[in-house]
């Protein structure tokens, strides 16, 4: 057992507040404490990216970090981002294409697809390398890299 | 109004895909029940240990703490299992333990079990457990496992050795004094694991009152499991149920019956409060079944044009310390042996394989099984031969490819062939690679130092297999698959079908399937699985089944139900059933004029049957089960090319293009199709230049994290370009053969001859999987 620690952010547009061990990472405390499962934990030591989230408009490893460390900032989940339309084409352009098997990668690659979009409008190579943190043992990536790809030829004011 | 002859075929987004993107799966660890309690396993940190007094008094004490449970406070409850195979009497082991007793045989291997209100509650209280550990000497390499006087892997076994099997057709002596060619090669196989995104997970629950069980679980064959929790935990069947929600992946890894996962429903039983347990990374890389660790030696004879004469493989492979539960792990090698050469012409062959227990994580299924070996010895000695006598390596196929097209043929393994499109497939893969060209751009580039190869891989996969595999075996395996079908109230249709699902897409293909032979829209279509209670009795998924079986009972049921809801149209209309079909969920004349929607038929037949006019109302809920009776599986086939280019300074292998051209009969669903050969493809790249488990002599896992086991990722893999040849089988009404296992199967065979292919000018070739710079720059460096 460690310590206890008062947290508070700004989570989904909303604010949180909590009491958490100092030990607790934040993956943990999203799905098990706050019950919000769809950021979803791979290993647990930042490799496989199942876990990103967006803090301040940047893709993260809610894995890598712990929840006292949230403490202040604004954290988006994949629940908050598909709640407010924030990655719809992202996430249309996925079904569509069929950029998922199992899905349980999906929400961490949206997480970085994301990131990437709001920085540039990427190439075929530039996706392959921003989704080099994201490992996806079914798809062999082709359909993902198609479906970022596909967003980021849209218009400037339709892209997520 | 639909179409309703192109339903089938269609790229149809799958429904469960939106929720998905969304985060709205619902994985086994998502879900949460009230008293859930949580498991954390202490494992064995030795290879091969000893297991004396274990001091638990402590944990006991600790916070959140439950129980603290040894194997012999579970022997109470959950009987041993040992697997049996009728035909290989000598694939055994000992009895297996929910948790192990007396003796840990692998480093990894479950021995207390330590349950608490908290996963972390529970992790802290492990260490507080305390065990007199003795170390036992542990074996490592097969090589090691047989050799004289090696010490055994498991102290109740007399020796190592797991299986021992020849096999002889015709005269190889004989072919290989007369060929005009001979060629050998050494290959090594790493073991390799799943590495599914979602770890191996389970959520136990029992009724003290009712004496029932419900699992929840992260598996591919709920009704296997269903029979296993209640045999060793003597329940009723019928006290038990499994339930698969959504699976993050499984590839074959996720069809055993584990220790770890037996013991959490026996603690279910025992404490009497639900528990959970998810295995995390770290104890996935050593609890997981592994796969495919083997040493090949294979010879290959050819005549004077390259026609195949024999050929001899000699398998040695490592099972770890158990056979897995209940399929053995004998099916890597013997797999291995009999696949050899199968889309070849070929009389003579022997084939020997054995296997050996070792201090490693037990071995079992993943992805192919065998079959990758078995393709790669024979494509890497293809292309040996090809360069003795200056043969184009896609020549030399061309001229040795079995001709089962009209008629069913064996492989010289064994293996059925039938309606084959390898010629087809090879000259589309040509067309697509722009084969010539490549040569061309290889030869100048050569010129200037640059090393690349192209490779090719002629593979046939053995899909939808049916019971004479685990029958004979006398293995509870089933190999049916069943659906059972169901006008709703509101004309909508259900299908429950004992197919599972962890990503593939089958229940999207079943939808189209039922949506096209009954005649309604997609959407009007609810598909049912992954539930002991909920689905027909059936197989699951594995060996490629779910469209080319599951489909085709899907297809069965829904023909049957159609002439039945007809029948019962045709007397509410006082026509003719004849004159009637289904189009759009209404029932339509012959002139297309809709008389009344399927909707109307269901009120009808469900709430005033007393008004319908026949002595026996026919049933509007219909099973169908199917399984391949007269053939052993059906065969799929194709080529795959890859193109790389090795940098002989840095050891270095980049993949710059990969294509395939496969046959998997009539394709229901291209989108899924694709899928699947892509993330089968990316598998077998990852074998090849990436993956394995890497031991030490002393049997530890050195690299048992996702930082030190590399596996693919998206910056180094190529795009995939895919040609389909489409040839119905006729083993099923649909057609449809199967396509989970083809990328897996002949992938890394063409990485391994495309890489000698790019270093032949150097004199040498690579022989061990994978592929690391160190091995490639060895290999260099000795022909230096």
């Amino acid at each position: 057992m460690s310590e206890l620690h008062d947290v508070a952010f700004t989570l989904n547009g909303k604010p949180v507040s909590a009491r958490v061990e100092a030990r607790l990472h934040l993956a943990d405390f999203l799905r098990h404490t706050l019950g919000l499962t769809g950021t979803h934990i791979g290993c647990e030591h930042g490799v496989c990216g199942a876990c990103n989230i967006m803090i301040e408009g940047r893709s993260v490893r809610s894995c890598l970090m712990l929840a006292v460390q949230a403490d202040g900032s604004n954290i988006e989940t994949i629940e908050g981002l598909t709640e407010r339309n924030a990655i719809a084409d992202l996430q249309r352009e996925f079904v569509a294409r069929n950029a998922l098997q199992c899905g349980y990668c999906t929400p961490g690659v949206l997480a970085t697809a994301a990131e990437l979009l709001a920085r540039c409008k990427p190439s075929r190579a530039e996706i392959r390398e921003a989704l080099s943190g994201n490992f996806c043992r079914c798809t062999g990536y082709q359909a993902i890299v198609d479906a970022i790809e596909a967003v980021a030829q849209l218009p400037p004011d339709r892209g997520t | 109004m639909t179409d309703s002859q192109s339903i089938i075929g269609r790229r149809m987004p799958r429904p469960e895909a939106v929720r998905l993107a969304a985060g709205r799966g619902r994985y086994t660890d998502d879900i949460d029940v009230a008293k859930l309690a949580h498991i954390a396993f202490l494992r064995s940190p030795y290879p091969h240990a000893r297991i004396g007094a274990i001091d638990s008094t402590a944990a006991r004490a600790a916070q959140g703490v439950i129980a603290v449970v040894t194997g012999d406070d579970l022997a109470a409850i959950c009987k041993p299992w040992q697997t049996h195979l009728a035909l290989l009497p000598g694939h055994k082991s000992p009895p297996q333990h929910p948790l192990a007793r007396h003796e840990a045989c692998w480093q990894g291997e479950a021995v207390v079990a330590v349950v608490a209100d908290t996963r972390a509650n529970a992790e802290d209280a492990l260490e507080l457990v305390e065990v007199a550990w003795t170390e036992l000497p542990a074996i490592a390499t097969p090589e090691a496992a047989a050799s004289h006087n090696a010490p055994v892997a498991n102290s109740a076994m007399s020796s190592n050795l797991g299986l021992e099997h020849s096999v002889s057709v015709g005269d190889p002596d004989g072919a290989f004094r007369d060929a005009a060619v001979i060629v050998e090669h050494d290959f090594s196989f790493g073991r390799q694991t799943g590495v599914t995104l979602e770890p191996r997970t389970i959520l136990a629950e029992f009724d003290r009152r009712l004496q029932h069980l419900t699992v929840h679980h992260s598996h591919q064959v709920p009704n296997q499991m269903r029979e296993i929790f209640a045999a060793q935990l003597r329940l009723p069947l019928a006290n038990v149920r499994v339930i698969a929600p959504d699976v993050g992946g499984a590839f074959g890894m996720k069809l055993s019956a584990y220790p770890d996962e037996m013991a959490v429903a026996a603690l279910a039983v025992l404490i009497g409060r639900p528990v959970k347990f998810c295995a995390d990374r770290l104890e996935s890389f050593v609890s997981d079944n592994h796969a495919r660790e083997a040493k090949v030696r294979g010879r290959l004879a050819v005549d004077s044009d390259g026609i195949l004469m024999a050929m001899e493989v000699d398998v040695v492979s490592g099972f770890g310390a158990y056979t897995a539960y209940p399929r053995g792990s004998a099916g890597e090698a013997m797999q291995a042996v009999h696949m050899s050469a199968a889309p070849y012409r070929l009389q003579n062959f022997r084939g020997h394989a054995q296997g050996f227990f070792q201090n490693k994580s037990p071995s079992g299924i993943l992805r192919a099984v065998g079959q990758p070996i078995a393709c790669t010895v024979t494509e890497q000695l293809l292309d040996l031969a090809a360069r003795k006598l200056n043969i184009d390596p896609a020549e030399i196929r061309r001229r040795n490819y079995v001709d089962a097209t009209k008629s069913a043929k064996r492989s010289v393994g064994g293996s059925l062939l039938n309606q084959l499109s390898l010629n087809r497939c090879h000259a589309s893969l040509l067309k697509l690679m722009d084969y010539d060209r490549l040569r061309q751009q290889q030869t100048e580039l050569r010129s200037r130092k640059i090393y690349r190869g192209i490779g090719l891989a002629a593979f046939i996969e053995q899909t939808a297999v049916g019971p004479a595999l685990y029958g004979p075996q006398q293995v509870r395996v089933s190999a049916d698959e069943a659906c059972r079908i169901t006008l709703s109230p509101d004309g909508g249709i259900r299908c429950a079908t004992s197919i599972t699902d962890q990503g593939q897409g089958t229940p999207t293909a079943l939808i189209q399937i039922v949506a096209q032979e009954i005649g309604i829209e997609p959407g009007g279509v609810e598909i049912v699985s992954g539930d002991t209670d909920r689905t027909p009795f059936g197989g699951g998924a594995w060996a490629s089944r779910g469209a080319a079986l599951g489909g085709e009972a899907a297809l069965r049921a829904s023909r049957r139900l159609k002439q039945n809801i007809l029948k019962i149209a045709s007397t509410l209309l006082q026509s003719e059933a004849s004159a009637l079909r289904i189009e759009s969920g209404a029932i339509v004349n012959a002139a297309g004029l809709e008389q009344m929607k399927l909707a109307d038929v269901a009120a009808a037949a469900l709430y005033r049957s007393h008004q319908i006019p026949l002595d026996e109302l026919p049933a509007l809920d219909i099973i169908e089960s199917f399984a391949p009776r007269d053939i052993p599986h059906i065969t799929a086939n194709g080529i795959q090319g890859a193109h790389v280019e090795v940098d002989p300074e840095l050891g270095t292998i980049r993949v710059l293009d990969f294509w395939i051209a496969e046959d998997c009969g009539r394709i229901i669903n291209p989108l899924l199709v694709d899928e699947q050969i892509r993330g089968g493809v990316v598998q077998g790249i990852g074998a090849a230049l990436y993956e394995e488990c890497i031991y030490g002599h002393d049997a530890q896992l050195e690299n048992g994290s996702l930082v030190d086991y590399l596996v693919p990722m998206a910056g180094e893999m190529p795009d995939i370009r895919i040609a389909h040849i489409e040839t119905p089988t006729k083993a099923t009404t649909l057609g449809a053969r199967g396509v989970g296992e083809a990328g897996t199967v002949g992938a890394a065979a063409a990485i391994w001859t495309a890489v000698n292919d790019a270093i032949s000018p150097l004199g040498t070739t690579v022989t061990s999987q994978p592929f690391t710079p160190e091995h490639v720059l060895d290999r260099i460096a000795a022909k230096k």
